[in-house]
């Protein structure tokens, strides 16, 4: 496997299996639990019992940290699984049909940019009520148009070229057409994206947490954690340390798995000697 | 009864500076088994007429006129059932190999496209398949190809593919769309020599699109020679090319390198220009007043049909007016 080759995406990659790991077996891991409250013991710093610290309320950081991993995965992955694979069949479908359908499709999607996107995830959030699920249709309903706008850009190039209309003389019919021969030809593009939309969701779910609209009090979400703990920067950095540590790791270790991943499905830039 | 009989088939594109007649009333016959060659220059509306067979033109082309397969009318088919005949029952081989093969997608993973689709086949069973196609082409080292991609492939070897994959539903008529464009003269030969291979493995006819006169001497019974959307004849290899009747064919002929290079002047008229007369008029050597307004019929000379007021029977002189004309001009 190629994909092992590369350094740095090895290095994502462990990463990402270090995290999914922490999140599956977060309870057997933790120091302390993440919601017990030691009032005596708040706002330490970096000891052998706390790792991490303590917060305001004299909750464990490492603790919460580690099962703040399980929901901010879940909402990265979900969200951006759900938008990429709702972005890339609009997108397929507006520029492959072209005409009509790509010009309805096409406003939609102009309608949902035409809002800041994180407004308008706080609208719907709002609507909905707070809770981490709302949250994930808050961010998939605004973060689908930039999927469809690459997918439907590179379609209009890819379908044109001669191996479409020779799929086409072997008898495929669109759908066999869109699927087969035109999504592996976007799809690069869109796991880049998808891989900086993971840490986006992560950190636009920090900030409706900090809004109240996403996971509730005491649930341990990274996001919230380093929003609570910006009033006490000065006395405790450790408080936003930690979590913005975890966000950062998280995200470029995804970085480095979508670098590494369009070089893998993308031949055209495999570097692999021709015998 | 032939396999393949387009009638009256007259294909227009609706473009913003009005409409463009790529083909003009044509009508050709292809039967069981043998080799029709299509010749024409650039631009003359020779692809049009195979892409319109297959139904595979853009959205703005219509086609009206029969186009009978098999006792069926394909313009009069659903899209639905257009998928079923193309593939299996006419295939179609692209005009470059190079662009013709998914350049993400493992060779042969496209090679059992058309088994797949066409037979429901299961993906092991359909490898074999194909894997004996490209062994029976000459392809060394199939099993290790099959997993290369297209970009791994010399020029040769994914001909060799694009042959392959055009004859996987095992079609009666194979559609060969400038086989040999681009390519030089080994890999023309190979290509030629692909192309009869092919036609004797399955049996099946070929409509071979082609500007390449030796291509056409090689490998058709049948010639018919397409200008500016009209075919102007249509005949037997050998007399079409040997014994030229229409002014075009002969001037083709004359252009040949071995005859003396000499080029027909002028350019071929706009497809947006409705002629009255003949289409060729503006270039003719025998025009007369009568070309430019008198509609032109296929005319039957010889066992040759012919789309010219003048034919003359001894082509030969003709041609030697044609040839000498311009070396004097040249000089």
């Amino acid at each position: 496997m190629n994909i092992f080759k590369n350094k740095l995406t090895l290095t994502g990659m462990i990463i990402i299996l270090v995290l999914v790991g922490t999140a599956i077996f977060a309870p057997m891991l933790v120091p302390h639990n993440p919601n017990e409250q030691c009032l005596n013991q708040a706002l330490k710093g970096p000891c052998l019992e706390y790792p991490c610290g303590t917060d305001e309320f004299g909750r464990c950081i490492f603790s919460r940290i580690i099962f703040g991993a399980r929901i901010s995965l879940e909402i990265g992955i979900a969200v951006t699984a759900v938008s990429a694979a709702v972005g890339i069949a609009l997108g397929l479908a507006a520029g492959f049909y072209g005409g009509a359908v790509d010009e309805i499709i096409m406003r939609i999607v102009d309608i949902f940019l035409a809002f800041p996107g994180l407004i308008l995830a706080l609208v719907v959030a709002g609507l909905l009520g707070p809770g981490i699920l709302n949250v994930m249709v808050a961010l998939a309903l605004v973060g689908w148009m930039g999927y469809a706008r690459v997918v439907r850009g590179t379609v209009l190039a890819e379908k044109e070229r001669e191996f479409i209309e020779t799929a086409r003389s072997l008898g495929a019919n669109d759908l066999y057409i869109m699927f087969r021969h035109l999504l592996p030809n976007v799809i690069a593009p869109v796991i880049i994206m998808a891989s900086v939309g993971i840490g986006y969701a992560i950190l636009a779910s920090a900030g409706l947490s900090f809004l109240g609209l996403g996971a509730q009090p005491p649930t341990a979400v990274w996001g919230s954690m380093l929003s609570d703990g910006k009033s006490y920067l000065q006395t405790a950095p450790h408080l936003t340390i930690f979590p913005g540590l975890a966000i950062l790791i998280t995200v470029l270790a995804f970085n480095f798995l979508g670098d590494g991943l369009r070089d893998l499905l993308d031949p055209r830039l495999k570097r692999q000697s021709v015998e | 009864m032939a396999l393949l009989s387009i009638r009256n088939l007259t294909t227009v594109f609706n473009c913003q500076e009005g409409m463009v007649k790529a083909c003009n009333n044509v009508s050709l016959d292809i039967n069981q088994g043998q080799t029709l060659g299509l010749i024409g220059e650039t631009g003359c509306g020779k692809s049009v007429l195979g892409l319109s067979i297959l139904k595979l033109l853009p959205v703005n082309a219509v086609s009206s006129g029969q186009i009978i397969y098999n006792n069926q009318d394909l313009l009069a088919l659903s899209v639905k059932e257009m998928c079923q005949v193309r593939g299996s029952e006419i295939g179609f081989l692209p005009q470059s190999p190079a662009t013709a093969l998914n350049p993400v997608l493992r060779i042969g993973e496209q090679l059992t496209e058309g088994l797949q689709l066409h037979q429901g086949m299961v993906k092991e069973k359909a490898r074999v398949i194909a894997m004996d196609m490209l062994k029976s082409l000459g392809l060394k080292d199939c099993d290790k190809r099959a997993a290369d991609y297209p970009h791994q492939l010399s020029g040769g070897m994914k001909q060799r593919v694009v042959a392959a994959m055009s004859i996987t539903g095992q079609p009666s008529l194979l559609i060969a769309d400038e086989p040999t464009k681009g390519l030089d003269a080994v890999n023309r030969a190979q290509v030629i020599d692909l192309l009869r291979q092919l036609t004797i493995k399955t049996k099946a006819s070929l409509l071979l699109i082609t500007h390449d006169l030796k291509v056409a001497v090689a490998l058709c019974d049948e010639i018919a020679v397409m200008y500016s959307g009209e075919i102007v004849e249509k005949g037997s290899a050998d007399q079409v090319l040997n014994n030229p009747l229409h002014p075009y064919t002969q001037g083709l002929v004359a252009s040949l390198p071995e005859r003396g290079l000499f080029p027909i002047p002028g350019y071929s008229p706009s497809l947006l220009d409705d002629i009255p007369g003949c289409r060729f008029y503006s270039r003719c050597p025998i025009r007369n007043e009568n070309c430019k307004h008198q509609p032109v019929i296929n005319r039957e000379v010889n066992g040759v049909h012919v789309r010219c007021l003048y034919v003359d029977q001894s082509g030969g002189t003709q041609q030697r007016i044609y040839g000498r004309g311009f070396q004097s001009e040249a000089v």
